[in-house]
C-alpha cells in the first residue's frame, strides 16, 4: 500500500467514524479521546474533505444538548420513568441569535410524543361551522399559507421563582421558552373554510397524544388575526415533539394551548373548561382565588451571558440576553449592574419582532468587585417587568405559573455567578 | 335508542340537512355573500365520523355518553387502574393527589385536588376518558368511567356513597370550589 491509498484509507475511516458519530449525536457526547482522534487528522489544506450528507449534523465537536426537567419539585436529570420524563429544557447559554435550532427546541408534553403518519392524519374541524370539514396534511398545504418568527414558552417557565432561589443554570430556570420561524395556515383561513358562524366565540382545540391533551381557546379578534395551523418549523416540517405533523400556533400565549398533533377544532359558544384549563394552568392567589384563562405571557428578560454557575475574569465581558412579550414588541431592555439601584438601556439586536425572543447587548469591564447584573424589558403596551418583590406581593407564591419577575445573578469575587434574589 | 335514532329517520333528517345546505348556498349567491373560494380542500364530515371523534365534555353534561356507575363499583376500578399512580386512597401519590385537600387554598401549601380546586364535575369524565389510566388512555367503559367518578366524588366527601352517577346527575353536581376562579385581570402588577 502506497502513501496515497494508506491516506485515503484513512480518511475513509475517519468519514466512516464522523457518520457512526453523527448517528448517534443525539445521545453521545464525544469523548474527549474520540475528537482528539479527529482533531489530528492530517492538515485539512491537504486532504479532500468530506462529500455532501442527504442530511446535515452538526460538527462532532459539538455536544450542546436540552437537559430534562422531570416534573415539578423533581431533580432534574433524564428520566427512565415515563411518567416523569415530562419535558426537556433549552441550553439558552450556549445559543447564538434568536432562533431555536429545531433540535434545541425545548419540550413539554403530557404523555410522550407520538409518531404520526402524515398521510394518515386528519384535522376535523366542526361545532358552530357552515360545512363541518376533514383536512389531510396535504390539503392544509394546498391553502394561503404564511410564516413568522415567534416565541414559545411554557407557562410553568422560573417556576421555580416561586420557591427559594437555588444555584442554577439559566437552562434549568429558562429552557422552557424557544423560538422558531413557524409556517401554517392562519386560523382565520380554516374557519373561512368552513364557514364559522358568528356565534361561534369559543375553540375547542385537541391533539392525537395519549393525553388527547384539549384547551379552549377564545375566537377573539387576536385570535383571528394571529393563530396559526403550523406544519413547518425553521424551514422544514415540525419536529414530532413540537406536534408533527400539526400544531397549532398562539403567537405570545402560554405554550399548553398550542395544541400539537392538532385533530379536531371545535367551534362553540363557551369554554369547554377541561381538566388544563381548570385543574392546571390556574394561578392560585394569596386569598384562594385562582386567576383563570391567563393565556397571554407577560414581559420578561433574562441576561444569557454571564449567567448561573459561570466562571468569568476580570476584563470585557458583552452582557448579553434575550427579552420578549406576548403582547408585542419589546420596546426597551435596560440593564443594572448594581442590583436595580441604576439603570442603563440595553442595544437591541434586529430584528426586533413582536411576540418574539429579541437579543439585548450590554457592554461591559468586570473590575472584579461583586456585582449584581439585572435586565429589565418593557414592551409596546407600556408594560415594565416587575421586581421579584412586586410579584410577589400581588401574587404571592402559590401561583406556580406565569412568573415574570427581574432575575438577578450575583457575581462573587472570584468571578462566580449565582441566582439570587435581590 | 330513542324515537328520533331510527336509521331511517336520520336518512330523513340527512336529506333535510343537505336540502338546507343547498338552499342556503343558493341563496347565498342570490344574496352576493361569497362562498368559500377554497370548496374542494377538505372533505364533508359525515355524523358518523363526528360522532366518533367528538369526545370532549362540556360543564352543561353536553357530550357524557349514555351509562352509570357507583363509588362501589369505583373502589374496584380505582384500585385495579389508578391506585398505583395516585395511591389506594387518592391521597398518597406519588402523581396527582386527587382525594382531600379542602381548606387549604389560602395556605402556604395549598393541595389542589379534585375537591379542594376542580371547578367542575364533568371535567373528570372528559380527562378520564381521554387521558387515563396513564399507561392505558381511553381503555375505560363508560361505566368504569362514571363509577370511579362517583367514587372520586364520594372519597371527597361530595356525594354520598350510593348515588349512581350517569350523563345527567354529573351535570348536575356542584363542585365546592366552583366559584373559586376569576378572570385573567393582568396586568395586575404595577
Amino acid at each position: 500500500m502506497n502513501d496515497a491509498q494508506k491516506k485515503i484509507d484513512r480518511r475513509m475511516f475517519l468519514r466512516h467514524s464522523a457518520s457512526v458519530f453523527a448517528f448517534n449525536a443525539a445521545t453521545l457526547a464525544l469523548s474527549s479521546a474520540k475528537a482528539e482522534e479527529l482533531r489530528i487528522s492530517d492538515d485539512p489544506m491537504r486532504v479532500p474533505g468530506d462529500l455532501p450528507r442527504p442530511y446535515g449534523t452538526r460538527s462532532p465537536f459539538e455536544s450542546l444538548t436540552r437537559t430534562n426537567g422531570a416534573g415539578p419539585g423533581a431533580p432534574h436529570g433524564w428520566a427512565n420513568n415515563a411518567s416523569n420524563n415530562v419535558n426537556s429544557l433549552t441550553p439558552l447559554q450556549a445559543l447564538h441569535g434568536i432562533v431555536t435550532p429545531s433540535a434545541l427546541h425545548f419540550e413539554r408534553h403530557h404523555n410522550g410524543v407520538p409518531t404520526i403518519d402524515p398521510a394518515r392524519h386528519r384535522l376535523l374541524v366542526h361545532g358552530l361551522v357552515d360545512r363541518p370539514l376533514i383536512f389531510t396534511v396535504e390539503e392544509l398545504k394546498r391553502l394561503p399559507s404564511t410564516s413568522r418568527i415567534a416565541f414559545l414558552e411554557c407557562s410553568g417557565n422560573t417556576r421555580d421563582g416561586w420557591r427559594e432561589a437555588q444555584d442554577v443554570m439559566v437552562q434549568d430556570l429558562y429552557g422552557l421558552t424557544s423560538t422558531s420561524e413557524w409556517t401554517g395556515v392562519k386560523l382565520s383561513t380554516l374557519l373561512e373554510a368552513v364557514g364559522v358562524r358568528r356565534e361561534a366565540t369559543w375553540m375547542l382545540a385537541e391533539g392525537s397524544d395519549a393525553a388527547g391533551l384539549d384547551r379552549s381557546v377564545p375566537v377573539t379578534e387576536e385570535v383571528l388575526n394571529e393563530a396559526m395551523i403550523c406544519y413547518g418549523q425553521n424551514g422544514e416540517a415540525l419536529r414530532p415533539e413540537q406536534g408533527y405533523p400539526l400544531r397549532l400556533f398562539l403567537p405570545g400565549f402560554e405554550g399548553n394551548i398550542n395544541v400539537k398533533w392538532l385533530r379536531r377544532l371545535k367551534l362553540g359558544t363557551a369554554p369547554f373548561m377541561t381538566r388544563w384549563e381548570t385543574a392546571k394552568y390556574t394561578d392560585l392567589m394569596p386569598d384562594g382565588k385562582a386567576y383563570q384563562f391567563t393565556l397571554v405571557m407577560e414581559a420578561k428578560s433574562v441576561i444569557i451571558h454571564p449567567s448561573g454557575q459561570q466562571q468569568i475574569q476580570p476584563g470585557f465581558h458583552e452582557i448579553n440576553g434575550l427579552a420578549w412579550s406576548g403582547r408585542g414588541k419589546v420596546t426597551k431592555v435596560e440593564v443594572s449592574l448594581d442590583g436595580g439601584r441604576t439603570w442603563s438601556t440595553a442595544h437591541l439586536q434586529e430584528p426586533v419582532l413582536p411576540k418574539c425572543h429579541t437579543r439585548f447587548r450590554f457592554p461591559w469591564h468586570w473590575n472584579g468587585q461583586e456585582a449584581i447584573l439585572q435586565s429589565r424589558s418593557v414592551d409596546e403596551t407600556g408594560y415594565i417587568q416587575p421586581t421579584r418583590e412586586e410579584l410577589v406581593k400581588v401574587r404571592g407564591t402559590n401561583s406556580l405559573y406565569h412568573y415574570n419577575a427581574i432575575q438577578s445573578w450575583r457575581v462573587d469575587r472570584n468571578g462566580r455567578i449565582w441566582n439570587i434574589y435581590a | 335508542m330513542d324515537a328520533y335514532g331510527t336509521s331511517m329517520h336520520r336518512r330523513f333528517l340527512r336529506y333535510v340537512g343537505a336540502s338546507i345546505i343547498v338552499l342556503s348556498c343558493i341563496s347565498a349567491s342570490w344574496s352576493g355573500e361569497k362562498a368559500s373560494e377554497y370548496e374542494g380542500i377538505g372533505r364533508p364530515a359525515t355524523d358518523e365520523e363526528i360522532r366518533v371523534w367528538n369526545i370532549d365534555v362540556s360543564p352543561t353534561g353536553e357530550g357524557l355518553p349514555p351509562g352509570e356507575g357507583t363509588a362501589k363499583q369505583g373502589a374496584q376500578v380505582f384500585a385495579a387502574k389508578c391506585a398505583v399512580c395516585h395511591g389506594p386512597t387518592g391521597t398518597e401519590g406519588p402523581k396527582d393527589r386527587l382525594v382531600g385537600g379542602q381548606n387549604t387554598l389560602q395556605t402556604p401549601t395549598p393541595v389542589r385536588t379534585i375537591g379542594s380546586y376542580w371547578p367542575y364535575a364533568t371535567t373528570l369524565y372528559d380527562y378520564i376518558r381521554r387521558a387515563m389510566p396513564f399507561d392505558a388512555p381511553q381503555s375505560l367503559t363508560p361505566n368504569e368511567t362514571y363509577s370511579v367518578i362517583a367514587w372520586l366524588l364520594f372519597q371527597n366527601q361530595i356525594i354520598a356513597e350510593d348515588v349512581v352517577i350517569d350523563a345527567q346527575i354529573l351535570s348536575k353536581i356542584e363542585m365546592p370550589n366552583l366559584n373559586g376562579f376569576v378572570p385573567d385581570p393582568r396586568p395586575d402588577v404595577r
